[in-house]
């Protein structure tokens, strides 16, 4: 009986104090938060905003803030002619942007695609015992601690059709009968920007992945051995589920990326139709062409892209941010 | 069903040489246990026999036969590791049946029914479509158990398996080892422990190591009564063996005189040795009361039942004298 009448004051006062120290968390989690909510907002929340809205105006760089609502006109506006067509005008029928989306999809599913292959591989090797490791651990970094701009530059030297090392090399060995424009030429630019982002960013996935081979534990391979298990089989059976969440985060991360990629092509192959992303053509119509409205409205539609590629691959491959619980 | 006899076998780890020699046999069936301090080598010669390192020098035997280049998947082994080292992202079920899918010839049914009946003799089949994230540590290394037991091994090995325990558990998993060894009668077992209370109640012989040799070996009771060296003599029996060293050991004519805690009586005054008492301890069944002496650490006299001394107290005590080990300077025993 004396648990019992004493059991109601005490399950009323546990709550009261669990929400006071609650309320407490709360206050100082929001507190913490604040300064990084501000920067977002300044730094992300309103250019986004401001080229949102620039897209449905007819802004121009010298005259932005005279700038008159056009609705949807620059995604789709349409004309009847006298001859009784209907003329679609506007960026969702522009030949050039579909060009670019379909050269950004397929440089980022190449690049990512040999990046994560390659990545694995490094990591598979750098995460093996060996002398010397720490040495090679640091100078694989080095092609991703170079700025975009000063390898970009580079290897435009390597492929230079008159004076690149590429084209000599090719041509002392025979393997070339002449000289190749790498970058200039349609059929080999797009190919030529895939080797150098592919060089550039292999590191960075081979030290995420890395990162998520390093805390599967070593005792369980020695358990698959005297399970008589064949290393490659211990590799897809073993290494690969438990090295998934590190190795999704790693390729959404590069994705991300890849879609918006910018200075590479802008450096390596400037104005060519084979290589030119979303990016490089809304940069264009915002600042070289003087179309503001329309280069933001290019802008817009790349956020909205990228950020569903972002939620489907989220929702299909079950990504876990948080490293995965195991 | 294998012997195992381990020739002259060392170990070296770049320079350092960690297991200096050891020869060994561990008969059919038999439940031998390693045990030493840390860093004697007892988990290296263990990893040697498994296969998972290699043998510097010497030669390793199973049922007569050279293995020291076999693949440890070809040795008739199976391992139960002190961290359970369970597949994390298979179900139990899986992580036992993982080793016999990959076995030719062996059918679906007959896989299921293997790890069935190692889950039952185990008492984890309700566990079976869990992941080990959602058992317990003591249901983890039942399953790190039942592993083992599916592959139907011939040498069954343990490395410190009851070590991330609580203590509670530790007792209840020993006895279940010890029932399996009953069990499977015909499986050699070898248990690496630095606990010489799992060595003494498990092991059919003990292999005591120190510094990568072997410092004796032999059945639990010829360790307790007959330890070859003031370290075995120190390291078998709980609480250790008392060292006297001399007035009292010269007049027997031995360096050190050896005497166990429950070998001790306390006589009326004038008679045996006198001590203070610095320390008791009652654990109910037994207590220990700790004696200053004038030795390097207090001598441990263990008496039945609960006791009354108090620190300060004046105690005589005498050894039953048939009870008594002398060793020499070297640590040796003398008869």
């Amino acid at each position: 009986m004396a648990t019992e009448t004493m059991a109601p004051p005490v399950a009323a006062a546990g709550p009261r104090i669990k929400s006071e120290l609650m309320q407490q968390r709360v206050r100082a989690a929001r507190w913490f938060l604040l300064p990084m909510l501000i920067a977002l907002a300044v730094v992300a929340g309103w250019p986004l905003l401001r080229s949102i809205y620039f897209s449905f105006t007819d802004a121009s760089l010298n005259n932005l803030y005279g700038a008159e609502w056009v609705g949807f006109g620059n995604y789709l506006r349409w004309s009847v002619l006298e001859s009784g067509t209907v003329r679609y005008r506007g960026l969702l029928v522009d030949a050039n942007w579909w060009n670019a989306v379909w050269n950004t999809v397929r440089f980022a599913f190449w690049s990512v695609l040999w990046e994560t292959v390659l990545g694995m591989i490094v990591a598979l090797v750098l995460n093996a015992e060996f002398k010397g490791r720490g040495i090679v651990r640091a100078a694989i970094l080095i092609p991703w601690a170079i700025p975009t701009i000063v390898s970009a530059r580079m290897w435009s030297w390597m492929l230079n059709d008159q004076f690149g090392i590429l084209n000599d090399l090719g041509m002392r060995l025979g393997l070339l009968s002449q000289k190749v424009a790498w970058t200039a030429t349609a059929e080999t630019a797009m190919t030529a920007v895939l080797v150098v982002d592919i060089w550039k960013t292999t590191p960075f996935m081979a030290l995420l992945i890395l990162a998520g081979l390093q805390m599967i534990p070593k005792d369980i391979y020695e358990a698959a051995e005297i399970d008589g298990v064949h290393p490659i089989k211990q590799f897809f059976k073993i290494t690969l589920p438990l090295v998934r969440p590190a190795l999704m985060v790693a390729i959404i991360f590069r994705v991300l990326d890849a879609l918006r990629i910018f200075d590479l092509i802008y450096v390596l192959t400037p104005n060519s139709a084979a290589t030119k992303t979303m990016s490089v053509l809304a940069r264009e119509n915002l600042f070289d062409f003087d179309n503001f409205a329309y280069g933001s409205a290019q802008a817009t539609l790349l956020f909205l892209i990228i950020a569903i590629f972002t939620i489907v691959y989220i929702w299909l491959g079950k990504v876990n941010f948080d490293g995965g619980s195991r | 069903m294998a012997s195992i006899e381990l020739r002259n076998i060392r170990k070296s780890f770049g320079a350092v040489e960690v297991i200096k020699g050891v020869d060994l046999e561990v008969r059919k069936g038999e439940f031998m246990v390693f045990v030493g301090p840390s860093g004697c080598g007892k988990s290296t010669l263990l990893r040697l026999i498994s296969g998972l390192e290699d043998i510097t020098s010497g030669e390793m035997l199973f049922d007569g036969k050279l293995v020291n280049a076999l693949a440890p998947s070809k040795r008739g082994i199976a391992m139960v590791f002190q961290s359970y080292a369970l597949y994390p992202h298979m179900t139990v079920y899986e992580n036992m049946a993982f080793g016999l899918t990959l076995e030719k010839g062996k059918g679906k049914e007959e896989i299921r029914q293997r790890v069935e009946r190692a889950a039952d003799m185990l008492q984890i089949r309700q566990y079976l479509d869990r992941l080990p994230k959602q058992l317990s540590g003591g249901q983890r290394q039942r399953v790190a158990i039942g592993r083992a037991i599916t592959r139907d091994p011939k040498v069954f090995l343990f490395d410190e398996p009851l070590s991330n325990l609580d203590a509670a558990l530790r007792v209840a998993t020993r006895i279940e080892i010890a029932k399996l060894h009953e069990e499977m009668n015909n499986v050699t077992m070898i248990y690496v422990t630095h606990d010489q209370v799992e060595a003494m109640t498990l092991a059919d012989r003990i292999c005591v190591l120190r510094d990568g040799l072997v410092e004796q070996v032999g059945t639990p009771m010829e360790l307790y009564e007959h330890p070859n060296s003031v370290f075995v003599a120190g390291f078998i029996g709980s609480p250790k063996m008392n060292f006297i060293s001399g007035d009292k050991a010269s007049a027997l004519g031995a360096h050190t005189l050896g005497i166990r805690g429950e070998h001790i009586n306390i006589v009326p005054e004038g008679s045996g040795w006198s001590g203070k008492v610095i320390h008791t301890e009652n654990l109910g069944a037994d207590s220990y009361v700790y004696l200053e002496m004038g030795t390097e650490e207090p001598v441990v006299v263990r008496l039945d039942g609960a006791n009354e001394y108090k620190s300060g107290d004046v105690v005589h005590i005498a050894p039953m004298q048939d009870k008594i080990h002398l060793f020499d300077a070297a640590g040796k025993p003398m008869h």
